[in-house]
């Protein structure tokens, strides 16, 4: 029964009717090599990257369902998984553009045989529409698009219905690997439009449970809280014609059963599991195998509040540097899954790029010397808070700091926040000490760095950190056109940041897949979304 | 019996009021900014406060209850972000998911936990009495989850005789045409043997799992009540009367203790309802319970509202249940004055 009904849904979408009432067995093996089967924590809220309070499964329909102008090449990694490389970009919906010698604009000439999903060509006004459906939504998408200077909807000209123009206020370096990130995705505007009311200009509403898109998978069906079916799009232009037919993404909140549904062969691939569970599986022999991918541009820090008392003192802030356990760290916390961010052989480092180690190591006699230059021999009371979203690592990661800082005369008590309030809890930057993460999408030290250690004091800044020179060092690198140059503002950008040390970087997080060994094609994405449109089974 | 009804459902206005007021109050007293939590990775104070004001938080609070009334009055109970689904989609969806769980749970709970009561009530220090506090107590003992995931560990896991634990069907299936929202009673209705068979197979573990936390309670009070209206006169005097032993248990006994065990497989079933989160959780249930946590957990307060005000109205239709329950076993109890 099972098959029968299985073939048939297959043979629907296949238009394979007939076949399938003969050769029931071939088709059905067939079907079930065509279909992956993906369980995760929870699934989209929204089919919306726009939408107000789009959670990251979300980011993952916008990469399946819908297509941008372009996208990111690939490259191997040296470990031998594959990644999006970050500084290729590729054609997607557009099949060649052009940049202005001055850099201040570039006219992408769209594909002429794309459609959407329901079959309308895409155009130029569908591609002008989306951008200032991105700037217009507010919230999120705008801030993205800002990232890359993408300001105004002035900036987006439709020339004529196969070429599109965006024009910028200046040469900047990111404007044009932003408009390959997810957020700038291309909408279907006559089938949105037919869809919007005066007071929802931008179908908001419609879009949320809705698809307008023309990407390699359309959204067959969606049940909250329970699965997201995609099937493929065999019309799809923007790129070689996905292998898979048909993505059953299922929502499965317990990490055991996850692990059990997967060694026992019933799901093909998920994403999250506690790091201890990848660990166990890499090491197992079973039919299971995990890739595991350091996450660019991310990474896990103990963050001071440099605007009081004591830690407004440099010193205090290096011997906590100096305090910290960072490889029980790493073995207790992480299961040693990540790169180490400390050891390095001093704080100026060799090569432009972020994130790297910073010269701090655990060396008690040398943080109980600064704690007595500081005048703080005696030590001090503070709070290490964490959050309880991500308690798995949090929790053990403050045990494990508030011991070592016990040695330095140091009494840590523990603040748990739950999920809900950390946003609202770092937005007040009240708290003295903290254990976060930070990721960022665009893979520039610059661009971390903006918004981690830049003195207009974004969330991000956890510390309140204000240092001028620092200031002065990330605006001219973002858009420093000399190499040279370049490479020394970040350079010593980083050493400040290391010397000052306002927070302390520990562990740069991998990302982990666990997948059945027949799953090919993996590959890693920034916004560590599953990307279908590569994957396929052996 | 229908100006009872009338007249509780009157009773209950007032009640549901009052929890209107009360959720609006509690959700906007609780720690946490929705604004901040929706803003997304990269916001900025400017971000949070666009979200704000397209959430309507940004109003004054009594602007923002007297929306919200107006909502409810026109059968709005509003959007829920962390979904992106209406409110009241999203619990009529998910109720009955639950529901067909809960109901199941405790018919099952029942067929175990009543005989057991009897036959331990009736043979106070026997084997079976032990047997009875043994199963009693290792059922209250036993945390929710632990059972379920045990339950999936060897029966799944291991045996692989159980299907895959992965909600209310297998990615094979898809569901019946929505009539009643009960998988098994749609799938029956669409004529669909086979549906009915694979959804009746994703309940069992869940469901097993359900009914060994909840019979505790009811095995228990069936044998206290069945001790105690066993050592009453008017048993004395239907045994003296040479009634069979059946007929004295079954006709005379039982049904005068099945009031206090219908009070509490009442108050079992709504606690079941709510609670049922873990089992949610373990077995990918898109149930109410798991709902309302996740909406808590992430500041999103209208499935909150709404989860709470549909419990609320659960409850006293429940109550009312029981108490009609109450007459058509005990004629002599009248609660109609």
């Amino acid at each position: 029964m099972n098959r029968r009904r299985f073939i048939k849904s297959v043979a629907a979408t296949g238009g394979a009717t007939s076949i399938a009432a003969s050769a029931p067995s071939a088709l059905a093996q067939d079907a079930k090599r065509e279909t992956l089967v993906v369980a995760n924590e929870f699934g989209p809220n929204s089919l919306d990257i726009h939408g107000v309070g789009a959670n990251r499964p979300a980011y993952g329909v916008a990469v399946n369902a819908y297509d941008r102008l372009m996208t990111f090449g690939r490259k191997k990694l040296p470990d031998g998984t594959m990644s999006y490389d970050y500084n290729k970009l590729e054609p997607e919906l557009a099949e060649s553009w052009q940049v202005a010698k001055d850099g201040q604009s570039v006219t992408f000439r769209l594909r002429r045989n794309a459609t959407f999903h329901d079959g309308t060509k895409v155009t130029a006004k569908d591609v002008k529409w989306s951008y200032d459906r991105a700037l217009g939504m507010g919230g999120f998408p705008q801030f993205q698009m800002r990232a890359g200077s993408l300001n105004d909807a002035k900036q987006f000209i439709v020339v004529d219905d196969q070429t599109f123009r965006v024009e910028l206020d200046r040469r900047d370096k990111m404007a044009m690997p932003n408009m390959a990130v997810p957020v700038p995705s291309i909408y279907n505007s006559a089938l949105a439009q037919k869809n919007a009311t005066d007071k929802d200009p931008w179908a908001a509403t419609w879009l949320r449970n809705n698809t307008a898109g023309g990407g390699a998978f359309r959204v067959e069906a969606w049940r909250p809280g329970q699965e997201l079916i995609y099937t493929r799009f065999d019309n799809w232009k923007s790129g070689p014609l996905p292998r898979l037919r048909r993505i059953v993404q299922r929502e499965i909140p317990s990490a055991g059963n996850r692990r059990a549904l997967l060694s026992r062969g019933d799901i093909d691939m998920t994403y999250e599991l506690p790091p201890k569970d990848f660990l166990e599986m890499a090491k197992e022999a079973g039919p299971v195998r995990v890739v595991s991918t350091p996450i660019e541009n991310a990474l896990f820090y103990i963050g001071m509040n440099t605007t009081r008392p004591p830690f407004n003192n440099s010193l205090v802030r290096q011997a906590i540097a100096f305090a910290l356990p960072y490889d029980r760290m790493n073995d207790i916390g992480f299961w040693g899954r990540g790169n180490k961010m400390w050891g390095a052989k001093s704080n100026t480092p060799a090569k432009a790029e972020w994130p790297v180690p910073h010269g701090y190591n655990t060396n008690v006699p040398r943080a109980l010397e600064l704690m007595k230059q500081a005048g703080m021999a005696d030590g001090f009371e503070t709070t290490l808070s964490f959050d309880l979203g991500g308690a798995t690592v949090g929790e053990p990661i403050s045990i494990l700091v508030q011991e070592a800082l016990a040695r330095i005369n140091i009494k840590v008590g523990i603040n748990k926040v739950p999920g809900a309030n950390w946003r609202a809890a770092l937005l007040k930057k009240d708290m003295p000490l903290i254990f976060n993460r930070f990721g960022g999408w665009l893979n520039f030290p610059e661009y971390f760095f903006y918004w981690c250690y830049h003195g207009q004091n974004a969330v991000f800044n956890t510390m309140s950190y204000q240092n001028p020179n620092m200031d002065k060092l990330i605006e001219a690198a973002r858009f420093e056109t000399d190499p040279k140059r370049y490479d020394a503002q970040v350079k010593g950008f980083i050493e400040i940041a290391f010397n000052e040390v306002p927070r302390i970087p520990v562990i740069q997080p991998a990302f982990d897949v666990a997948m059945q060994k027949n799953v090919q094609g993996y590959m890693y994405w920034f916004h560590v979304q599953p990307d279908y449109r590569t994957l396929f089974k052996a | 019996m229908l100006r009872l009804i009338g007249r509780r459902l009157l009773a209950a206005i007032p009640n549901v009021i009052g929890i209107v007021v009360v959720t609006f109050i509690l959700t906007r007293a609780l720690p946490g900014d929705p604004a901040a939590f929706y803003a997304g990775p990269a916001a900025t104070q400017e971000a949070v406060e666009q979200v704000r004001a397209k959430l309507g938080l940004d109003q004054p609070l009594w602007k923002q209850f007297v929306d919200y009334v107006g909502d409810l009055a026109r059968g709005d109970l509003g959007l829920s972000i962390s979904t992106g689904q209406q409110v009241l989609d999203e619990i009529l969806r998910r109720l009955p998911a639950s529901l067909e769980l809960t109901l199941l749970g405790l018919v099952v709970a029942c067929a175990i936990a009543l005989p057991l009561g009897i036959l331990a009530s009736t043979r106070p220090g026997s084997w079976i009495d032990h047997a009875c506090r043994l199963v009693t107590t290792l059922g209250v003992s036993l945390p929710i989850f632990f059972t379920g995931l045990l339950l999936a560990y060897v029966f799944y896991y291991l045996l692989g005789i159980a299907p895959p634990p992965v909600g209310r069907l297998d990615s094979m299936y898809s569901p019946p045409p929505h009539f009643t929202g009960f998988y098994l009673v749609d799938s029956l209705v669409a004529g669909d043997v086979g549906l009915f068979l694979a959804a009746g197979k994703q309940m069992i573990l869940p469901v097993l799992t359900l009914a060994i936390f909840v019979l505790a309670p009811i095995a228990r009070m069936t044998r206290a009540a069945m001790l105690g209206v066993l050592s009453s006169d008017f048993v004395r005097t239907a045994r003296a009367s040479g009634l069979s032993s059946s007929t004295v248990l079954y006709r005379y006994a039982f049904r005068n203790a099945m009031l206090p065990v219908v009070t509490t497989m009442g108050m079992v079933f709504s606690f079941m309802l709510g609670s049922n989160v873990v089992i949610e959780k373990v077995f990918a249930w898109p149930g109410i319970g798991s709902f309302a946590v996740d909406a808590l957990v992430q500041s999103d307060y209208a499935p909150v509202q709404g989860f709470v005000l549909v419990m609320a109205m659960l409850f006293v239709a429940i109550n009312l249940m029981i108490d009609i329950l109450y007459t058509a076993i005990d004629p002599r109890v009248s609660i109609d004055d």
